[in-house]
């Protein structure tokens, strides 16, 4: 048969190509680990179900929760981890999370410099610019130029704070409740909270000027 | 009539914590990274050794130290992580942002030392 005739035989999408270097060694590891019993089969699968319900949605309603009750932002603020596992939200592990509040004086931005650290109980998987070098290295080095990448301008009186999330600590910010918003419903608000924006890239959405370049 | 065990505010003394040694430091403290290479994948990322910063929280629960812990040893005396506040123009000397910017990260209590 030739190359030709095989390259219709083959269904497009189901991975001609060979698997890379680290996807071998993924999968060794993975039969090694299930062979020995160090981790079942099923608990693999579990895991990406568990993460499959953990989406920038989640992140959104917490946030809206935080602008609409005072008394719970305040918790949220104090202790992150042990307020939202009231709410059902569990964590992996040891991480605890700390919420980074944004003020007229304080812009926070966060990064993992090490490798992809995030708060995927809450926000689910990272943005593949969130992993890469680019982003791992600028952002604590010129977050200024980075942001003014991702259409943000901070003004010189306020403080960037960059979070580098390296061991056990995930970072969530609290972006400022948009102005305008005062007889919005909390899912209304939580509408507003894009998962960039919980990252610190952006600030959240402004419904009316939208149109408007912001 | 007497006041009850658990009833008074604040820890009660005499107790032993399980979770192992109290901090060593405390917020506000001046701090200096380590300056130390060991070969091996750790926490405390390069560009931060050497540098001085600020204790800005002590961080709980007390943790494994993540040196042992990423060679597999997972058990050992629990220390505590700290949050350190380092200005941007001290990890890069010519920094051109605002003078407040800075960098908050996590640092595991063997790599600080009193400055």
């Amino acid at each position: 048969m030739s190359s030709h005739a095989q390259a219709h035989t083959s269904a497009p999408d189901a991975g001609g190509a060979m698997p890379s270097y680290y996807e071998i060694m993924e999968t060794a590891v993975r039969e090694l680990l299930v062979e020995k019993k160090v981790i079942g089969a099923g608990e693999i699968r579990q895991m990406l179900e568990v993460m499959d319900t953990r989406t920038p949605a989640l992140g959104s309603k917490i946030v809206a929760r935080a602008w609409v009750d005072p008394e719970f932002r305040a918790r949220l603020l104090a202790n992150g981890r042990a307020t939202l596992e009231e709410l059902g939200i569990d964590f992996f592990e040891d991480t605890q999370l700390i919420v980074l509040e944004n003020t007229d004086r304080v812009h926070n931005l966060i990064v993992c410099t090490l490798c992809s650290c995030y708060p995927r109980e809450i926000l689910g998987l990272p943005p593949d610019w969130y992993k890469m070098r680019p982003y791992r290295a600028r952002a604590v080095k010129e977050p200024r130029a980075v942001l003014a990448e991702f259409g943000t301008v901070i003004p010189d009186n306020v403080e960037i704070r960059v979070s580098d999330s390296t061991a056990m600590i995930r970072y969530l910010v609290l972006p400022q409740r948009p102005p305008g918003t005062e007889n919005f419903t909390e899912e209304q608000l939580a509408s507003l909270v894009t998962r960039d924006a919980m990252i610190g890239v952006v600030k959240p959405n402004i419904p009316a000027a939208k149109e408007k370049s912001q | 009539m007497a006041k009850g065990l658990g009833r008074e505010p604040g820890p009660v003394p005499g107790i032993v914590k399980a979770e192992g040694a109290d901090p060593l430091f405390k917020t506000g403290d001046e701090i200096k990274i380590s300056m130390r290479f060991p070969i091996g994948h750790f926490r405390t990322p390069n560009y931060i050794r050497g540098k001085r910063g600020l204790i800005e929280a002590v961080i709980e629960p007390p943790a494994i130290n993540n040196e042992d812990e990423g060679f597999g040893r997972n058990a050992g005396v629990k220390r505590h992580y700290y949050r350190i506040a380092i200005p941007l123009s001290e990890l890069w000397p010519g920094y051109t942002g605002s003078r407040n910017d800075g960098l908050r990260i996590e640092v595991f209590e063997t790599w600080l030392e009193r400055s």
